[in-house]
């Protein structure tokens, strides 16, 4: 059991950005760029981060910011520590904010390859299943039923679990984390701060356009990802050791589709279906924990 | 060993390269294998390995990321190099215009190469060609020396105008060919070439940014910035050159005339063409043909003045070259006329692509081809000989 996690709101996120009204991800670079602390340079692909940070020659974010091309955001910040290193400059953090688009599908290569080579980074992937900055077609992370733009009928494929995949990589540090549990991303978030190597995580960040949610339910939709096991939050630690911090507390899936159009389609056989598609994930998850004697396998039931 | 005095080595043309790139301290070089560009990359881990050469080598999953790590580390403020070819370069695509946009004044080498499909190893300039409107300069070299020298030079223009800095050479002919090289000592080097330490860089403690979107003004303003440095190149590249032969005793200008002495035809080439155009040019003369070579060592930004005047008073003009795009021709075929246009005296312009494909071309057919030239009447068109 852990005790809550002091957020320390550093002010580099300003009040002045260009999210729409309820945006997860919002929050979400808030806590995070916050949390990282004036000592760092971040990059941003596009992605609705960029749109976030702002317009030349404004910024909300009082850090430099490279607005890097979509497939190459790992590179960009391997680069830059690269350079600071060679000039001696230990003490500057570089972060990643890509969105899923970025990550899962057209920057994976350049990510993998950062994480064979173990640079030091801290890569964070704001995942709001979906390319929604061009409209909310589909990702490599979009739901397996969720109707986008370009699945109009729903995704016939599951989401991808980018975690685990990071996880193989051995790295230092992959979790998982989201903007309804605001302490444990911050945690998160300052856990990776201070380690070296390459740190993964992903925040997953409720899009109210794209999800099809109304502008308050952006918070309680996070929550319900967590408490219906379809996204645990987990920590990973050298590829092996993991923990779960949040995890399932038995409410049915139907309930997380209920306030997003984007599964409105749905019939009860596939609600019934991707049912049991948590039921196996969380399983196999707790099993991963089960096999690690320092690992938690019952989570966090208190939320 | 750090090269403490001037050494004659025998080194191939990318042996060279590497030297020279040792001697220009680059901090970080992000590179990705290729061939004919591996062995720079092998040598550089040598010389690495050996601790004559302190560096961050970053061995990168790719070409694209090599190029992107370029651009990123260079705007923190650090000189950086890589080396690439061919399908590489293609792949880089997208981030060489990314790196003169940010104004990152890498120092690439491309070893020419055969573009896809069908697969080829063979020297061929379309790779580094096609490129030709990112926003690089680009020089053509025909030797080792050449190269050598030129990577040198070309970090002191980049960072003088802020923008990327190709130096090209062509596979096996010159990557892979061994020739006696005078490497320089470190000290002169130092001396010639300051070192890089860009005011504005990506540092918390300058808080500047780079990238973000624009409108259609500010985008317009950039590229306007851009285009006004471009024009300072043929300018600068002459006084770099200049000011590297009064320290290390060569020098090559950005184009070179010869034996134009009166010449009724110049030979228009460059790279290892120009080499074997030499060759040509002496048997021409030898022959009682008024023969001479113009060689265009700087091709991007294209020196229009510079091959004006090397062209003055020359009735004819023939371009050999080995590159094709489709639908245009050779590309210096192409360049060369459009930079003719209008000018008073206008030479008549024959344009052969002898070499596409790595084809060899020898001295004698060089000879051949421009006794056709002389004997015929250009067409519009580039022409296929083999």
């Amino acid at each position: 059991m852990r005790a809550n996690y002091e957020i320390d709101e550093a002010g580099v996120f300003l009040s002045g950005h260009h999210a729409c009204a309820g945006c997860g991800e919002a929050l979400a670079v808030r806590y995070v760029i916050n949390t990282m602390g004036p000592r760092t340079i971040a990059v941003v692909p596009p992605s609705c981060i960029a749109i976030i940070a702002g317009l030349q020659p404004n910024s909300s974010m009082h850090v430099p910011i490279v607005h890097g091309t979509l497939e190459s955001s790992a590179a960009a910040a391997a680069g830059i520590k690269r350079a600071l290193v060679s000039q001696g400059k230990d003490d500057v953090n570089v972060l990643v904010m890509a969105g899923d688009g970025g990550t899962y599908d057209i920057g994976f290569q350049a990510l993998s390859g950062a994480a064979e080579r173990n640079e030091d980074m801290v890569y964070v992937c704001m995942d709001n299943e979906g390319y929604m900055n061009t409209g909310a077609q589909k990702s490599g992370s979009t739901p397996h039923l969720a109707s986008t733009a370009s699945t109009p009928g729903g995704k016939l494929t599951g989401k991808k679990n980018i975690a685990e995949i990071m996880a193989a990589h051995r790295i230092p540090y992959v979790a998982t984390a989201t903007v309804g549990y605001p302490d444990d991303l911050a945690r998160k978030v300052a856990k990776a701060r201070d380690m070296k190597g390459m740190r993964f995580i992903v925040v997953l960040t409720p899009c109210i356009d794209g999800w099809g949610l109304s502008e308050n339910a952006a918070v309680g939709v996070s929550r319900l990802a967590v408490e219906t096991g379809i996204f645990p939050l987990i920590e990973v630690e050298d590829g092996v050791r993991y923990t779960i911090n949040h995890g399932s507390r038995g409410v049915p899936v139907e309930r997380y589709f209920a306030g997003q159009k984007r599964f409105r389609h749905l019939g009860p056989e596939q609600i019934a279906q991707l049912q049991a598609e948590v039921d196996e994930g969380w399983s196999l998850l707790k099993s991963r924990v089960e096999c690690d004697p320092t690992g938690d396998p019952t989570g966090d039931p208190t939320g | 060993m750090t090269v403490t005095t001037e050494t004659r080595m025998l080194l191939t043309g990318n042996h060279a390269v590497a030297y020279a790139v040792m001697l220009a301290r680059p901090a970080v070089v992000p590179v990705y294998p290729i061939t004919p560009q591996t062995p720079i990359l092998e040598k550089i881990s040598d010389l690495q390995l050996a601790g004559e050469f302190e560096v961050d080598l970053m061995t990168a999953e790719s070409e694209h990321s090599a190029m992107t790590a370029c651009i990123t580390a260079s705007l923190t403020g650090a000189r950086v190099f890589t080396a690439t070819a061919s399908q590489g370069l293609l792949l880089m695509h997208e981030m060489l215009h990314f790196a003169s946009g940010a104004r990152t004044p890498i120092v690439m080498m491309n070893v020419n190469r055969t573009v896809s499909s069908p697969w080829g190893f063979w020297p061929d300039q379309t790779d580094s060609l096609s490129q030709r409107d990112t926003g690089w300069i680009q020089y053509y070299t025909e030797s080792a020396q050449e190269s050598l020298d030129t990577v040198i030079q070309a970090y002191r223009v980049a960072e003088q105008v802020m923008l990327p800095t190709m130096v090209v050479h062509e596979a096996f002919y010159i990557s892979h060919s061994l020739e006696p090289v005078i490497v320089p000592a470190q000290d002169a080097v130092d001396a010639y070439l300051p070192p890089f330490d860009p005011a504005i860089r990506l540092d918390p403690d300058i808080g500047r940014s780079w990238g973000n979107p624009v409108n259609q003004e500010l985008y317009f303003r950039f590229r306007e910035a851009v285009g006004g440095s471009m024009d300072t190149v043929p300018g600068l590249a002459v006084e770099a050159d200049a000011e590297y032969g009064r320290a290390f005793g060569r020098s090559y200008g950005i184009v070179e005339r010869y034996r134009m002495e009166e010449a009724e035809i110049a030979i228009v080439a460059f790279g290892a063409m120009a080499g074997t155009a030499r060759v040509a040019v002496d048997a021409l003369r030898a022959a009682g043909v008024a023969a001479g070579l113009v060689k265009v060592k700087l091709f991007r930004p294209f020196p229009i003045e510079a091959v004006r005047e090397a062209v003055t008073g020359v009735p004819k003009l023939v371009v050999i070259e080995r590159n094709f795009s489709p639908g245009a021709g050779g590309i210096l075929h192409q360049e060369l006329k459009a930079a003719l246009c209008g000018m008073v005296g206008l030479p008549k312009v024959h344009g052969y692509m002898a070499g596409v494909g790595g084809v060899n071309v020898s001295p004698k057919r060089i000879e051949e081809l421009t006794r056709e030239a002389l004997a015929t009447e250009p067409v519009p068109q580039s022409v296929w000989r083999r």
